[in-house]
């Protein structure tokens, strides 16, 4: 049995990051993917995520995204816990219920763009403020129409994905995500399934999103360049930990651990 | 007798026969797609009961002979207080029948749909309930309909066991006539025309625009 004593119900105060790791690990039977991670995210913050394959980066997203269960500790959103919810003055694991109310806060882009294919893009768009947050179908339309345009996919609106190319897709999904109105957007390896020439209307969009909104970004990828320009910090993971964290200048420019100098020099003989 | 005159003569009773088994086959398809779809979700629930319960009766319905099925539910019902005419007892039987089998056939559907679109509906924040109904059983339906064409035609061919509680379909009327003229090549022959022409020109070109419509929805052409 968790002991959850230690954790606050909530997190208040002037600095409540908009995301809290605490404490939180992950394993999958005897394979730990996540020991013990403790990561802030303040308001507003672009966080970068990279790291070798295996080293849990995606788990993190997917875990905050409520895809998959914690094994120990807390994870809160805006000061409230997520994973877990008070009862009786003790955190106790979330029910379907409180994660819904709590997930509401939170928006997510997969690698593999996941539209749903027997929907149009903007039926895509449309789906969850029509379907979850019960907005009527002209304001569902007027919003997501507002989105499809800023991801320039208005043109296209009446498509079904099999019709989109890849980066299409991924921008349809990013519209999809954002018509929730969430708190926080979470980014999978968003560029990895794409031909090289599309990735940049893909990142294009994300460095609008950063440049014009004000919202909360964890981002994992495998594009250095474009970690290095848009992040805040950038977090290097190894082994189911945050090895080295930082400004992107500072551990691009300048890094301190012997693991993150031999991952950014293996990246750039890649290239 | 040649076919001409024989068809010539008892042509109101094979139409007759032939309106109840496509009737019959009508009632046990909806019947049997409504208990395919609870049953394959009941096996699918995180619900250790429903998931029983589903399990029992696709075993008992699926392990056992139809025909002994429907000798229950017409004759060893009623000892237990529980009359259903013979009309219905025919399609019921059928359809319980059919349902056990089509339980599978959602379940693997819904199986087959891949994870990602569980994933992305849970990241807008829908319901179980409305995963389930709004992105995944349309593109599992897309995925288990050209099976459920076979499961159809077998419903079809099934029905004729429904004559054996003088339910008055088409082969009940074949086997009347057949017992009065001894005429059974006739008879028998025309019966099998008959069934064939409903599995091959009605069922089978049905199942077939479904598939098509339904791939087109979903953008597949």
């Amino acid at each position: 049995m968790l002991d959850h004593t230690g954790f606050p119900l909530e997190i208040t105060g002037e600095t409540t990051p908009m995301v809290s790791f605490r404490k939180v690990r992950k394993s999958y039977g005897a394979l730990t993917v996540l020991k013990n991670l403790d990561l802030d995210i303040a308001e507003g913050e672009m966080v970068s995520i990279i790291g070798p394959s295996g080293s849990g980066k995606t788990t993190v997203l997917r875990m905050l995204m409520t895809l998959e269960q914690i094994d120990d500790g807390v994870i809160y959103v805006d000061g409230q816990p997520l994973t877990h919810m008070p009862k009786q003055g003790r955190l106790v694991r979330a029910n379907e219920r409180h994660l819904r109310n709590r997930r509401a806060d939170i928006g997510m882009c997969f690698q593999h763009f996941n539209l749903f294919p027997h929907m149009t893009a903007l039926e895509n768009c449309m789906e969850g403020p029509v379907q979850v947050l019960g907005l009527s179908k002209a304001e569902a339309r007027d919003r997501s129409e507002e989105l499809l345009e800023l991801v320039g996919m208005i043109s296209k609106k009446d498509q079904r994905p099999s019709r989109l190319s890849g980066g299409q897709q991924q921008r349809v999904a990013i519209a999809r995500a954002l018509a929730m109105r969430p708190k926080v957007m979470l980014f999978d390896e968003v560029t990895s399934a794409l031909d090289p020439e599309v990735i940049g209307e893909v990142t294009n969009v994300i460095r609008k999103l950063v440049s014009e909104h004000n919202l909360t970004m964890l981002m994992v990828t495998h594009q250095m360049g474009f970690a290095r320009d848009i992040s805040d910090r950038v977090c290097f993971f190894y082994g189911g930990k945050i090895e080295e964290q930082g400004p992107p200048a500072e551990l691009f420019g300048n890094p301190q651990r012997e693991r993150t100098q031999q991952f950014l020099s293996a990246v750039r003989e890649a290239v | 007798m040649i076919i001409f005159d024989f068809l010539a003569q008892y042509w109101p009773r094979l139409l007759s026969g032939t309106g109840v088994t496509i009737a019959q086959f009508f009632l046990a398809a909806v019947l049997g797609i409504a208990i395919s779809l609870a049953m394959g979700l009941m096996k699918l629930s995180q619900n250790r009961i429903l998931r029983g319960a589903a399990i029992t009766y696709i075993e008992i319905f699926r392990g056992t002979s139809l025909l002994v099925q429907l000798y229950w539910i017409f004759f060893v019902l009623p000892l237990f207080g529980v009359s259903i005419d013979k009309f219905t007892a025919g399609y019921v039987a059928v359809g319980m029948n059919i349902g056990a089998y089509g339980a599978e056939l959602v379940r693997g559907g819904i199986l087959s749909v891949p994870r990602g679109q569980w994933e992305a509906a849970l990241a807008i924040n829908m319901s179980p309930a409305r995963r389930m109904w709004r992105i995944i059983l349309p593109q599992a339906l897309v995925n288990m309909l050209p099976p459920w064409g076979n499961l159809m035609i077998e419903l079809l061919k099934g029905t004729a066991l429904v004559s054996l509680i003088s339910v008055a379909d088409l082969m009940f009327q074949a086997k009347q006539i057949n017992g009065s003229t001894f005429l059974s090549a006739q008879v028998f022959g025309t019966a099998l025309v008959i069934y064939y022409i409903l599995a091959r020109f009605l069922v089978t070109p049905f199942m077939r625009w479904l598939e098509r419509a339904m791939a087109r929805k979903l953008g597949k052409v």
